[in-house]
Formats: C-alpha cells, structure tokens, sequence
C-alpha cells in the first residue's frame, strides 16, 4: 500500500492559496486570483480586447499596477497616443497604482513600491514576470488577452506547474555575479531547460546575494523557459519591504490604505521536483552569451577579444544600483572607446547614483545617460544598433533582431564585463580594471 | 477531418522572429499585423501564406517573450493550427486563448516538406502525414471549452452578455 505524499512545493502551496483552496498538485486545473495584476505600454491594447469581451468595469482596480516604461519617453507619435489612451484609462477606471514616464521598469518599480508580497501571487502582461520571485511570490507571465480576461473577472485559468530545483552552493568570486550564474544554468540546459515547470533555488550561495543581485536569477529563467522562480525569502526581504512600505506611506495613489499582511511560503522538505540542477559557483567564471541565443554560454575567455560597437547597461535584469556601481567601479578615472548607453531600471535607482557619486563618475567616463525604462532592450528606440554592428548588453534577450536590427549581434553578459568592454571597444575581461 | 497545407521550421523558434518587438506597440491593423509575421524567421511566408495552412515546427515554438502577436499574426494569415514537438509555455496558452489549435505531436517534422499537406483530425487526434499516422494528446476538458468556445474572449464575451 502507497501512502499519499503529504508534501508540497512552493507553486503547490503558493497556487492553492491563490486559488482559494486547501491543496493543489502540479497538473490540476484552476481559477487563480492573483494578489497583484500589472501591464505597461500594452495597456491600451489590453483596453481594447476588455472592450470586445463586453465588460465594462475592471473587477479589483486596486489590485492593478500599470507602468509606462517600454517606449519612454514616447520615441514617436504612435508610442505617444499609446499612452494618452493608457492615462485616460488609468482615470476612468481608478486603477489604484499608476507609474509615470521615467518611475521606471515594471518589474523594478513593483519591487520598489512593496505592491507585492511573500507567498503573494502576480501575474504581469510580461515574460520577465518570474521576477517577483526574489520577494518569495509566485511571479507568471500572461499574453494579452489572459490579462483582460483578468481585468474583467479578477481570475484566471492556470494549470499547476510541476517543480525543478536549482541548487546553488558555495561563495561567488569577485567579479562573478548572478548574471553569471543564471546564464551558466540557461547555457547547460538550454531554453527549454525550464520546461514551462516552476523552478525553486535553493542553497547557501542565495543568502549571500545582495538585494540587487538576487532579482537576476529570477528573472532570467524567462529565458529557461520557466512559468515561474522562487527563492526562499529570508529576513533581509522582510526587512527590506518593511522599509519600503515605510518610505511609500502606506497608501496607493488613490489615497487607500495598502498594507496587506502576509505570510512567508516555503516548500516542504521532501517535496516532489520533476528535475534537479546543482551547482557549486565557487568555481565559477564570468559567463557571456553569444549571439543570438541566451543558452549560446560560453566562459568570458572563449569571447575576450570580439568587436563591440556599442554597450548597453540597464533592463530588468541588470539596471539596480549595484549593477550601475559596479560599472562605476571599471570605469573610474578611465574614458570608454565605444558609446555606452545606459538606462538606470529606475528613478529611485538614478537617484542613489546621483547621490553616490556614481552617476558623475559614468557620466566622466563618456556614458551616455537615458530616462529610467526599459531602452533599447526590445528595439523600440535609445540605442538601434546600425546593421552588422555588434552590442554587449547587460539584458536578457539575445534574439536575432531583438534591438530593432536582424542583421547586429547582441552579447549578454554581467554590469562588470559590459563596462569592461565599453572601455576597449571589444569583449574584455574586467578582472584587471579591478584591482 | 480536414487538409491544409505546412509550413515546415525547426527548433527552438522565438518569438522575436516570429514578430519582431518593435512591432508590438504600433501596429494595430489585422493586416499590418499579418505582413509582419516571421519577419526574421521566413520572409516568404508573409506573402505566400493561405488561409488554412498550418505550421510544423520542432521543439520550443515560440519561446521568448509574452506578446501575443506572435499568435495573432499567424492567425490573421488564415494559420488555425500550429503542430510542434513542444510550445513555450505562455505562447502555447496564447495560442489556446486566441483559438488557435496547439497540436503538441512530435515526428511529423521528419516525414514532410513546406508546401506538401497534411490531414488533421481532432475529433480522433491524429494527424496523417507522408502515409504515416501521429497521435497527439487531447486538450483537458476546461481548456477545450476555451478554444471549442473560438479563444477566450469570445467566451468570456458570451459570459458577460448573459449577465
């Protein structure tokens, strides 16, 4: 006789809580209510397909994030009644927490704003939505649709994931970085490897990563091809959404009191996981992929030496503070070769590099500064790499004609490296700009 | 039972070559839209592709980004079904939600070339290609009624009409 496993996953655990019922198994099939629900500059086509569905009101405005950041500055005409129709959305149905041109990327601003907690459940209208991982959440992607369907009725069919864990040990190098880390996992198993499962991390090596650092393992396993990511949420989690509800007062921007309790998640002991992956990045060197796939990985070394015509520092996945300080830090007293465009994820993350020091030092160093959103990261302006031209990117997306050209070649890679080789116009290893 | 004709593609097909980003937030028009579709992948299809042709592709179709044109712009080409190995997770539920039939069936890439025709037959869930028979795994019941319903806003938009 077989005993029923009583032991759950995180996505189990965090789905069935979403779901409003006593247990979940990965297969089932179930009507989620997200804590959390945002869109960006793809708002006013949501508005579009809510209308064609026949609703009027949206169910649970103040459970709604919208955040123009794709296109900002609005780069043309079409981009710019694109938010006109957003803000005047935003107005008519009271959407509770709205982000202005230059607050910055969706995924960073939410974090910032503590609009989503531990063992809360988000879903965005962007594939980097595994994000919300790094706060303990369970973070999914939607298209479009799935996202007005969500405006009209607050929930969402969702099929429970299986679970694959992620073991990382021991003590990161200096130099060496969770970019590294994530692309090293995506260049071993591919960007299938994810499998449309929900990954956990797991390990020692997560409670040394700082705040900044620890969105970038979530985030990329967009590019793993992952539904979802979780890492445990520890006290400097806790600590830092305290502060942040701290410094927003509490309130959205229509005045209301916005402080929900929560209650941390974990996986069970003896949960069940579909695939394991481990790794001991002790020993680990900084990573690059090549173009045009982000599992294309090889060591930094294999790349070192490859014209570059541009460098672009920002995004979702590389845009924090620690990531623009640690450009900072190879760039010091030195003058790139090669233009460096850069875009803080940010306000709040522009505004300590102003007041640190940090921006005056890149600024010195020949970088060129835009408006905190997302850039050139999808093409849409801020840096359009002429045809043939190549660009080493602190992103996450590395498809052939990803920047708006099919002809240029994008290299993903760490702040460190990026900087590194902004200053010599080819791929660099930054070790020697850091001693 | 029905016939169509195949667009035959490979492994690990995002959906930036599908539809390129700097599309997504401009172009509005079903037919702006359609011109588009593979841009970066094949720049024939747009131009040759008939209503009712169907793509084959290997593993990971549409893995990448979120946006939904890369369903929508095959759909207002005519393509009402795509049959690959496997689908990146959210493209496949765009392609559920749009109504567009995802036929996760492996093999058939092998047997066929872009041009030649494939039968569908869902009530049995096989597809016959090159005198060969593939079986493909049935929806489950809650998302068959989505797609048997055209996609969800047609569904939804019956909900709302009724309430």
């Amino acid at each position: 006789m077989t005993t029923q496993p009583t032991a759950y996953t995180f996505a189990e655990k965090a789905l069935a809580r979403a779901a409003g019922v006593s247990s979940l198994r990965a297969g089932d099939i179930v009507d989620v209510t997200p804590d959390l629900i945002f869109s960006h500059d793809n708002s006013a086509a949501i508005r579009r397909t809510f209308l064609e569905i026949g609703a009027s009101r949206i169910a649970r405005p103040d459970r709604i994030a919208i955040t123009l950041d794709h296109a900002v500055p609005a780069p043309t005409t079409e981009h710019a009644q694109n938010h006109a129709e957003i803000r005047a959305w935003v107005q008519e149905q009271g959407i509770a927490h709205f982000f202005e041109v230059g607050r910055g990327i969706c995924h960073q601003v939410i974090s910032e704003e503590a609009l989503i907690l531990p063992g809360e459940t988000i879903f965005g209208s962007d594939s980097h939505t595994p994000h919300f991982g790094w706060l303990g959440a369970f973070g999914a992607g939607v298209g479009r649709t799935e996202m007005a369907a969500l405006w009209a009725t607050g929930t969402l069919w969702w099929r429970v994931p299986e679970t694959m864990r992620i073991t990382l040990d021991g003590a990161l190098r200096p130099g060496v970085t969770a970019k590294d880390i994530a692309l090293r996992i995506i260049g071993d198993r591919g960007v299938e490897g994810g499998d449309y499962r929900a990954v956990e991390f797991a390990g020692n090596t997560l409670s040394s990563l700082s705040l900044d650092e620890r969105p970038v393992l979530p985030n990329m396993m967009a590019e793993f091809g992952a539904m979802s990511a979780y890492m445990p949420p520890d006290q400097t989690v806790f600590d830092y959404l305290d502060m942040r509800r701290e410094q927003r007062g509490g309130h959205d921007t229509n005045g209301r009191h916005e402080w929900r309790p929560y209650s941390a998640i974990y996986p069970d002991a003896d949960a069940i996981y579909a695939d394991e992956y481990q790794l001991d990045v002790s020993r680990l060197e900084p990573q690059i992929a090549l173009p045009h796939s982000p599992a294309n990985v090889v060591p930094l070394s294999q790349a070192v030496g490859q014209p570059v015509q541009q460098a672009f520092l920002g995004t979702c996945t590389n845009g924090r503070y620690e990531d623009l300080e640690a450009a900072a830090r190879v760039l010091k007293g030195r003058h790139v070769r090669i233009r460096f465009v850069i875009n803080p994820a940010s306000s709040q993350v522009m505004l300590k590099a102003a007041q640190t020091g940090v921006l005056a030092t890149l600024i010195e160093a020949g970088a060129a500064i835009n408006t905190p959103g997302c850039g050139p990261c999808m093409g849409n302006h801020m840096g359009i790499p002429a045809p043939d031209e190549q660009t080493i990117s602190s992103g996450n997306r590395n498809f052939k004609g990803r920047m708006g050209t099919a002809s240029a070649g994008i290299y993903l890679a760490s702040p460190y490296v990026v900087a590194a080789s902004a200053l010599t116009g080819c791929i660099t290893d930054p070790a020697e700009f850091l001693v | 039972m029905s016939t169509h004709r195949v667009w035959v593609y490979g492994d690990n097909v995002n959906t930036d070559v599908i539809f390129p980003g700097k599309y997504t937030y401009t172009l509005k028009a079903k037919e702006e839209i359609a011109s588009k579709a593979l841009e970066d992948l094949d720049p024939t299809f747009a131009a040759s592709v008939l209503p009712g042709d169907v793509i084959i592709a290997g593993r990971n179709w549409g893995n990448g980004s979120s946006r939904e044109q890369a369903v929508t712009a095959l759909k207002f080409c005519g393509v009402r079904a795509i049959i690959a190995e496997s689908f990146g997770g959210i493209y496949l539920r765009n392609c559920i939600n749009q109504g567009i039939l995802p036929i996760v069936c492996a093999g058939v890439r092998e047997v066929i070339r872009t041009g030649e025709t494939v039968e569908i037959d869902i009530e049995q869930a096989e597809v016959r290609a090159a005198g060969q028979i593939f079986t493909f795994p049935r929806l489950s019941p809650s998302v068959q009624a989505i797609y048997d319903a055209g996609g969800l806003v047609p569904m939804l938009a019956a909900r709302f009409q009724t309430t």
